[in-house]
């Protein structure tokens, strides 16, 4: 077994601390290729995960870089950092740690590269930046051991397929290079250990004690929650009593939008002013560090936060964690419940707090799960193609290579393991001649085959690739400021939004409302306005779906004869809806149709998840188009498809015929607005277009056109190309998911029970308040837009 | 046609849904800012390779309302090709198909920002021309009345961003005709300056449709009711 430097084992012994069996059990198979280790929050994984390192650095290692660590969060490397700092000094060895991410400066870069640390603490796209520059080979040469921290994380996104080719590349350049994950409880841990390893190596899994269970339960309110919507506001006098009874409480919201409602009624509640703070992804950085600074001080007894907490950042004092919102993922809220009580083998202690009673149910069959011991998770695909275009990329950026020693590679990486040659082929022609039918850029390639080896064209293309690296698609900010010399920045706003406001009008950030006076160098300028109702809020951030597992445990919840377990107002309102129109059941597909303020409705209760009742929504508007049912457009949400348009339907059922939505696909996946969205993601990630950066935008012209040009353009002209292709996949998989369709109605072989309502059913309400909404290009939508312009023109006195 | 008729200086004229401008008296049609070539222009500089077909899409719209209207005189009204060597570059099939659209047309283009030099494919080019009340131009100048192109208007309606044209009583600003082209709200000051008060966008689509000119930035309505009990 490798042993730790002495001085080292004196400090852990000093401090009266003993490692644990999982710590001790990664410093004996410190030598494996690649491990994985699981080990639930507050179990010192991220020790465990270094313990190797510092037993080979020992007390005065060799100068080079020796260990990359890899985070989701930039806020993490920092805080591994500090915490890596005790130990160190205090066992006297002389191991220099640094951390580089986007927030690191130039200067700071460059000087890491020259002269690199024993430990680097990145994130994965500064480890593709790293690996884009030509010193990379000499930089990474002597690299011994790389750390994936959260990696059950990083695998749910295309971030993770981005990291494992980097590891590929890196193992290249540093054959000798050991793996270690690091992940909370998962449902699969072989499948994130294949993910994990060089193919075809082994990868050993380490599973601490997951320790006691939690102590978990449903906040009790005196107010009911409401019918819909709300963020959880009703329950804050509920909660400001238990941030009062605890030292440190997490509150944890779904979305930003909801955690900045959340914290300004909070705080006009907040009368004995206990300190309480705020943290989410569209705050500016400063902020952020000041809400982390002030939380690892001590000072704070609550904070308000998204899901930019669920990782990593180790609170030491929180003993209680609030979970306001329905929790969509057992597996998330697991970890969630987590950050409470970050001693090893002390229960952690957590609240849910429906938003409204909808929610109640679903967070009911959460806490059953919970309880049960049974986690959500859906198998991951194969590593998506667009982000092994921009690997194409990087790679050319760093030097020329051959493909055949690429594709070698890539395909060591274990989401691209049966990658075949033909698809990775033409994953290379796309990026080096655009991969288009007509071929029309012999001249211009982007890269040129010059002695067997692959170079870009134009060398300046490097600082072009280097640019667009990553695979998070932000959707486009305007920096928030105040007003003034100096004045303090806030965060950000979606462009979209920005474009709605005009001087005057009132939104919350940060907390506080805010008066929006105006746009300076794309800069939103504001000053503080005490006092006045906000507009709107400001963000819709990330949108989770609710797994399968809850949402069968949901409907196997309706189908009781009375809801003891729920509250008496969700089991009351639960009885209103069996008695105005019915529950949805297993079998049964339930589908009500009424009228609501002056449009026809139609809410069809699928229960198959967000994906596939949007695809739903997708396909039958699309039929009922044919058949002049004028749909003006439509939301889903994990249960239910709500659709709304000029005409009634008075008998759903033709429109459900499977063989007709399964035709209907094909043609269907050309137009829509999902794959739009989807093929702009994928062509930024691809490199087919540029992420639009601030200084282009200052003309007040749009410098770029839309990608759905691009797209259009394509469908008609190359029907069969490389990003086409990409989309459907992507769009198959995640967006799209047809199969729960098939599978749902499959399930329910025909039984449609059509109830036609004269208003707005109870179940049917909290769908008039998703977001999301998808318009329909049909005959109804020119209907409305010529009305619309009519009207403008009659408004002016032009008609 | 789907088209919105009006006058200007007593001229009438149609603004197509497709952009082009129909002067049926002259049997004329104007389209403005083609940018031809665009994607090649893109790649030669080191951009991104984007789908080469945007030239072909933009051809096809063009025969298809010289086909519609019979228009037997045609102006181009600048930036016509993305830039000259996008005019020399344009490929054989593509050139011949813009030749075979001029052959027994009276041609006039334009010069533009883009194209400011004469391009090697016939007809007769001009920095600008006057045509009975009117004068055509790149960019708008004088309000004599003129029509122009350049700044490639757009509108948002019903959420949806639509190129329009801009009318007023002495002006007229064509939308860019090509299929890669970005746009400029009209809410922007630039074109807020050139339109006098009473302007209309007459947004393209599958129909002209005229409204007033959004002078402001659009709000937003709420997007739905409460429920209640």
């Amino acid at each position: 077994m490798l042993a730790l430097p002495p001085s080292l084992s004196d400090w852990f012994s000093a401090k009266g601390w003993a490692l644990h069996p999982h710590q001790l059990a990664m410093l004996e198979r410190a030598s494996e290729p690649a491990s994985l280790l699981i080990a639930p929050t507050g179990g010192g994984k991220t020790l465990a995960g270094f313990l190797p390192t510092l037993a080979e650095l020992g007390a005065k290692p060799a100068s080079g870089l020796h260990t990359l660590y890899i985070s989701p969060l930039k806020a993490l490397t920092a805080d591994i950092r500090r915490n890596l700092r005790a130990p160190l000094e205090g066992a006297g060895l002389a191991i220099r740690v640094e951390d580089r991410t986007g927030d690191t400066s130039y200067t700071q870069r460059r000087r890491q590269r020259a002269d690199p640390p024993h430990i680097l603490l990145t994130t994965p796209e500064s480890l593709a930046l790293l690996l884009s520059y030509e010193d990379a080979p000499r930089l990474f040469a002597g690299l011994q051991r790389v750390i994936v921290d959260e990696i059950h994380a990083l695998a749910e996104s295309k971030r993770g397929d981005q990291l494992m080719l980097g590891l590929a590349r890196l193992q290249r350049l540093a054959p000798g290079l050991r793996r270690v994950g690091l992940s909370a409880t998962v449902e699969d841990p072989p499948a994130l250990a294949r993910f994990l390893a060089r193919h075809p190596d082994p990868c050993a899994i380490l599973e601490a004690d997951p320790g006691p269970d939690p102590d978990i339960s449903m906040l009790e309110t005196e107010a009911p929650p409401p019918w819909a919507g709300n963020g959880g506001r009703y329950a804050i006098p509920a909660i400001l009593e238990e941030v009062r009874r605890h030292k440190t409480t997490l509150i944890f919201h779904n979305t930003r939008a909801q955690a900045e409602i959340f914290f300004h009624e909070l705080w006009l509640q907040n009368l004995e002013d206990l300190p309480i703070g705020i943290h989410h992804g569209s705050l500016s950085r400063e902020q952020r560090e000041r809400v982390e600074a002030a939380m690892v001080a001590g000072q704070l007894r609550a904070i308000v936060c998204t899901g930019s907490l669920d990782l990593g950042i180790d609170w030491g004092d929180v003993d209680l964690v609030i979970q306001v919102g329905a929790p969509k993922n057992v597996k998330r809220l697991v970890q969630r419940i987590g950050r409470a009580n970050h001693r090893y083998n002390a229960p952690s202690k957590a609240l849910l707090v429906p938003a409204n009673r909808f929610e109640v149910v679903e967070c009911v069959a959460a806490l059953e799960a919970v309880l049960a011991h049974t986690l959500d998770g859906e198998p991951r695909g194969p590593g998506p193609r667009d982000v092994l275009c921009q690997h194409i990329l990087i790679a050319a950026a760093s030097a020329p290579f051959e493909a055949d020693d690429l594709y070698a590679e890539v395909t060591t990486a274990g989401p691209y393991a049966a990658l075949n040659r033909a698809a990775f082929d033409d994953c290379l022609d796309f990026v080096a001649t655009g991969g288009y039918a007509l071929r029309a850029y012999d001249r211009w390639q982007r890269l040129m085959l010059r002695n067997g080896k692959w170079q870009l064209r134009d060398p300046r293309a490097t600082q072009v690739i280097r640019m667009n690296i990553g695979t998070i698609i932000d959707t486009e900010t305007l920096k928030v400021r105040m007003k003034g010399r100096g004045g303090m920045p806030l965060g950000e706003i979606e462009e979209g939004f920005a474009a709605t406001l005009t001087q005057g009008d009132t939104f919350l950030m940060g907390g506080q409302v805010v008066r929006y006076e105006g746009l300076h160098e794309l800069t939103v300028e504001v000053s503080r306005n005490p006092g006045r109702e906000p507009r709107i809020a400001t963000f819709m951030g990330t949108k989770f779906a609710t797994s399968t597992l809850l949402t069968q445990r949901i409907l196997t919840i309706f189908q009781q004869e009375r809801w003891p377990q729920l509250p008496r107002h969700t089991a009351e309102w639960l009885a209103l809806q069996r008695e105005v129109s019915r529950l949805p059941e297993p079998d049964r597909l339930l589908v009500e149709s009424f009228p609501h303020d002056g449009r026809e409705h139609l809410c069809i209760y699928g229960f198959a998840g967000r994906n596939a009742q949007q695809t739903l929504g997708l396909l039958l508007t699309k039929r009922m188009e044919e058949a002049q049912l004028a749909p003006l457009g439509f939301v889903a949400t994990d249960y239910a498809t709500l659709i709304w348009g000029l005409e009634a339907v008075t008998d759903p059922a033709p429109l459900f015929d499977l063989e007709a939505l399964r035709d209907g696909l094909e043609t269907w996946l050309a137009g829509n607005a999902v794959m739009k969205r989807t093929f702009r993601n994928a062509a930024i990630i691809s490199g087919l277009i540029e992420r639009t950066h601030m200084g282009r935008r200052k003309s007040g012209r749009q410098a770029t056109f839309s990608s759905d040009i691009l797209y259009d353009t394509l469908l008609r002209h190359d029907p069969g190309h490389l990003m086409l292709q990409i989309t459907r996949e992507e769009a198959e998989r995640g967006l799209v998911d047809f199969g729960r369709i098939e599978e749902m109605l499959g399930r329910i072989d025909g039984r449609i029970d059509t109830i036609r309502l004269n208003r707005v059913t109870p179940l049917a309400a909290p769908l008039f308040l998703e977001m999301g909404r998808v318009p329909v290009e049909g005959v109804a939508r020119e209907r409305v837009v010529a009305e619309a312009a009519e009207a403008l023109m009659a408004a002016a006195g032009l008609g | 046609m789907n088209g919105y008729g009006f006058t200007l200086s007593g001229a009438a004229l149609v603004a197509l849904p497709s952009g082009a401008l129909f002067w049926p008296e002259q049997a004329l049609l104007c389209v403005s800012d083609l940018h031809l070539g665009k994607a090649e222009r893109i790649a030669r500089r080191g951009g991104a390779l984007l789908p080469p077909y945007e030239t072909r899409a933009t051809l096809e719209r063009l025969d298809a309302d010289l086909e519609a209207t019979r228009a037997v005189r045609v102006i181009c009204l600048g930036d016509s090709f993305d830039d000259l060597t996008a005019a020399e570059a344009l490929p054989e099939d593509e050139r011949l198909w813009l030749l075979r659209l001029m052959a027994g047309r009276d041609w006039t283009w334009i010069l533009g920002n883009h194209d400011p030099a004469p391009v090697d494919y016939g007809g007769s080019h001009r920095h600008e021309l006057a045509l009975g009340p009117l004068s055509f131009r790149h960019i708008a100048e004088r309000p004599e009345p003129e029509i122009s192109g350049h700044y490639h208007p757009k509108a948002r309606l019903a959420g949806k961003a639509h190129p329009c044209f801009l009318l007023d009583a002495a002006r007229l600003i064509l939308p860019a005709y090509g299929a890669y082209t970005g746009g400029m709200f009209c809410h922007e000051p630039a074109l807020c300056a050139l339109m006098s008060p009473g302007a209309l966008a007459i947004l393209t689509g599958k129909r002209a449709l005229p409204m007033p000119m959004p002078r402001v930035q659009p709000q937003v309505r709420p997007r739905f009711t409460g429920f209640g009990r």
